[in-house]
């Protein structure tokens, strides 16, 4: 399914509809915050350690993918579970004005934070008029 | 700070409603209601010597959580301050589904636990809270002689 999303102006990272569905995830709550000099992204993945992170940009697709690894006592019985999946995904699409060469990332106590900064050429400067 | 006027969009409302649904239909309602869905989500579980319970609580200062066991229940108790920067008229807010402020959570315990041997560590952005079955509680042999 390739869900046609608005593009609306004010928003410049889009999320992205279902892709080809592969195992089913959990979808992490996210902030997304604009700036002048580009967008921070922080995700809530508890449970995941850096080496489960698994985050990746291809094309203009943002991938977050994790996985739960959680040191569980052996024999223990679930007795009630509102974290039912062992894995998280969530995607985005980058707009234009964004560099994609340029992504940082921290994983710290569960919570992954993105910086995409905005390309050199997309940043706000002055444009001086010249008179002929 | 700026935030839209519209913070969610269509397809974001249908992945709350979608989170919402799986909530309702695999429930075990008990005494403090459903009680899911809230922060810090909680998994429990539990081995012949303990019952163990996850709290999924990810970006908190663990030295500012409280957990308190009395006459069999569990509290979490703790705040999760706002990583956001505030006031800054040049930034926009485009999504913000992230809890903050402060939570609190409840757990019933079953009767056999001991209450002076709990332990809790937090990894990873889970908080993981330990406590063991009394030994009188515990399956043994029994040796027939």
């Amino acid at each position: 399914m390739n869900a046609v999303t608005p593009n609306t102006s004010s928003t410049a990272v889009r999320e992205e509809g279902a892709q080809a569905r592969q195992e089913p995830a959990l979808l992490p709550p996210v902030d997304v915050v604009e700036d002048p000099t580009g967008i921070t992204l922080y995700a809530d993945l508890p449970g995941v350690p850096k080496d489960k992170l698994d985050l990746r940009v291809e094309g203009d697709q943002l991938n977050i993918e994790a996985e739960l690894a959680l040191p569980v006592p052996q024999g223990m019985t679930p007795s009630h579970a509102e974290v039912s999946r062992a894995r998280y995904r969530r995607a985005f699409t980058l707009s234009k004005e964004l560099d994609p060469e340029k992504v940082s990332a921290e994983l710290s106590q569960g919570v992954l934070r993105v910086r995409i900064p905005k390309a050199e050429h997309a940043q706000p400067r002055k444009i001086s008029v010249q008179v002929q | 700070m700026y935030r839209s006027l519209f913070p969610r969009d269509i397809f974001a409302e249908l992945d709350r409603l979608q989170r919402d649904m799986s909530g309702v239909f695999d429930y075990s309602p008990s005494i403090r209601g459903f009680g899911r869905g809230g922060y810090p989500a909680l998994n429990v579980g539990s081995t012949p010597t303990s019952v163990e319970i996850y709290a999924f609580a990810p970006g908190i200062d663990p030295a500012a959580v409280e957990i308190n066991l009395d006459r069999g229940v569990l509290t979490i108790d703790g705040e999760r301050k706002a990583t956001l920067p505030a006031g800054d008229e040049k930034s926009t807010l485009h999504l913000n589904e992230r809890f903050e402020g402060r939570f609190r959570r409840v757990v019933s315990l079953p009767d056999d636990i001991d209450p002076n041997a709990v332990s809790a560590d937090y990894r990873d952005g889970v908080l993981h809270v330990s406590v063991k079955r009394r030994e009188s509680a515990q399956p043994r042999r029994i040796e027939v002689r």
